[in-house]
């Protein structure tokens, strides 16, 4: 028997979240867009954004409480609902990654550096690709599809470890760029993390389906730094 | 043990996207139905009721909570005067039924009750057909015609859900019923003057979950046209139906008070009172 009071109260909060989640989409990618054209207009107009999606995230947070408290949630229900203030987190930290990036653009302003845009652009839009699927999944419960999403993270990775060598060679050969180089350095880091924390949402989608709490993927890399033949 | 406290700057935002229009604080501009005012009531010389000043929100359910005896059906029970029905009870301040007290000199208590009906704990049908049992108060005020009695029959039936299950025996025994068709059928009963306030009292403590259920959803779907105030014992329930929620004690006289008055979500996740605290979180009651 279907309780519409309480169906209708989460269908309403999961696309709450997919809205949340477009929000930090259009940071992603704005933040990025605005760095390579090195345009403070739109940095700026992130990171005063990033406040409408820490103020969503808390309003989110807030109705997650007040259906818990009303609707007295089990089972499935209620592992959505904890997955949702896990997912809501992470997208709230996503979001000051994007922060970040505006930021470093509007520090940076027109100084001169050799920034690896085309690079930036991909990492971002994989990122976006990735959170998009994952929150996709994350609203229809579809355990299976997340699970296909963190492997894509290698793909960031790769372009995480490009730039980052990139940005080490223009600090070697011109020391007195390396603030600024180490500025774009976080650019990299943060673009980098979006990833890791789209494989953390993917994580609660599972738990959500079968109610097991598991850490998808360590990359490769650490693996075999951790391995002790190594 | 779920920690409820939110932060501070949830006071502040501006933004309350995702709770449901319905569990918003009140609204300036949302209508009172009924309202009660300096409300004291008396059994003889005992006082039941102390001081109740509380508002009834139109088109919203209002839940009533409280420990057992805090007189949460006392109070219920003045909002349609069947406590007039019980020798030696006196009753004073205001009860108002769109601002005009129930209780005045030259107001036709048979009248209330037809504007604010009442369903109670145990389903209560008339000994008679289940038609009979919904036609039963319009035949009372005087309508005859058997094509408009049809019509109010199948309508109350529908708002009571209850119209698909029954409407191929409407002239079986409402006794005959389960017992939560039966709590649905005096629904209809009392939907059937068409009333515009419906007190429950307990409508649900004697059925089964899935029943419960059914009554649950059907007064979601009833506040569109009326307004419900509802006691209830179960905590739980007044969270799940109600937009409002009034939590009642009684005070050092053993009279019963109003303590708190609110949102459901609020009382349920921020009461401000302590009292409230510690009911809503099964530390005292």
């Amino acid at each position: 028997m279907p309780r519409e009071t309480f169906d209708r109260e989460l269908r309403r909060l999961q696309d709450e979240v997919l809205l949340l989640g477009s929000l930090v989409e259009q940071a992603a990618l704005d933040a990025v867009d605005g760095l390579r054209r090195r345009d403070v207009q739109t940095a700026r107009r992130v990171y005063l954004g990033d406040q409408v999606i820490n103020d969503k995230r808390f309003a989110i947070e807030n109705a997650v409480l007040v259906l818990i408290a009303t609707q007295q949630p089990m089972a499935h229900d209620l592992r959505t609902l904890a997955a949702i203030l896990e997912v809501i987190t992470e997208l709230e930290r996503m979001g000051d990654y994007c922060k970040g990036i505006a930021l470093i653009t509007i520090r940076l302003g027109n100084q001169e550096i050799d920034i690896p845009g085309r690079d930036f652009t991909r990492m971002a839009e994989l990122g976006v690709d990735m959170l998009h699927r994952a929150l996709s999944a994350f609203v229809n419960d579809d355990a299976e599809a997340a699970r296909k999403i963190p492997p894509d993270d290698d793909l960031i990775d790769e372009l995480y470890k490009k730039t980052t060598r990139h940005l080490i060679d223009v600090m070697v050969a011109n020391k007195d760029i390396i603030d600024r180089a180490n500025l774009v350095m976080w650019v990299c880091h943060n673009l980098e993390r979006f990833g890791d924390r789209v494989t953390n949402i993917c994580e609660r989608t599972i738990f959500i389906a079968t109610g097991e709490l598991l850490e998808l993927e360590t990359s490769d890399d650490e693996i075999k730094l951790l391995s002790p033949e190594e | 043990m779920i920690e409820t406290k939110m932060p501070e700057k949830l006071v502040i935002s501006p933004l309350t996207v995702g709770v449901a229009e319905d569990k918003k604080a009140p609204a300036e501009s949302t209508d009172i139905k009924m309202s009660t005012e300096h409300l004291d009531m008396y059994y003889g010389k005992f006082r039941a009721l102390a001081d109740i000043n509380l508002s009834i929100p139109a088109h919203r359910i209002t839940a009533i909570i409280g420990p057992s005896g805090c007189g949460k059906s006392t109070l219920l029970r003045t909002f349609n005067r069947m406590n007039d029905l019980v020798p030696n009870t006196r009753v004073e301040g205001r009860v108002c039924l769109d601002g005009q007290d129930i209780y005045a000199p030259n107001v036709d208590v048979v009248d209330v009750r037809r504007q604010v009906g009442m369903v109670f704990q145990r389903p209560n049908p008339f000994p008679m057909s289940i038609y009979d049992n919904v036609a039963f108060g319009p035949r009372l005020y005087g309508v005859r015609r058997r094509a408009v009695l049809d019509e109010i029959v199948e309508r109350s039936l529908r708002q009571a859900a209850l119209w698909e299950e029954v409407k191929d025996k409407l002239n079986q025994s409402g006794m005959a019923l389960s017992g939560g068709q039966q709590q649905r059928l005096c629904i209809a009963r009392a939907l059937a003057v068409e009333p515009q306030v419906i007190l429950m009292d307990e409508p649900a403590s004697a059925l089964d979950p899935i029943s419960t259920l059914k009554i649950e959803e059907l007064m979601q779907s009833l506040k569109m046209d009326y307004t419900i105030v509802i006691v209830t014992h179960n905590m739980q329930q007044a969270a799940r139906v109600s937009d409002f929620t009034a939590f009642m004690m009684i005070d050092e006289n053993r009279a019963g008070t109003l303590v708190e008055f609110g949102p459901t979500a609020q009382i349920f996740t921020k009461p401000k009172n302590r009292q409230t605290e510690d009911y809503v979180t099964g530390r005292f009651g």
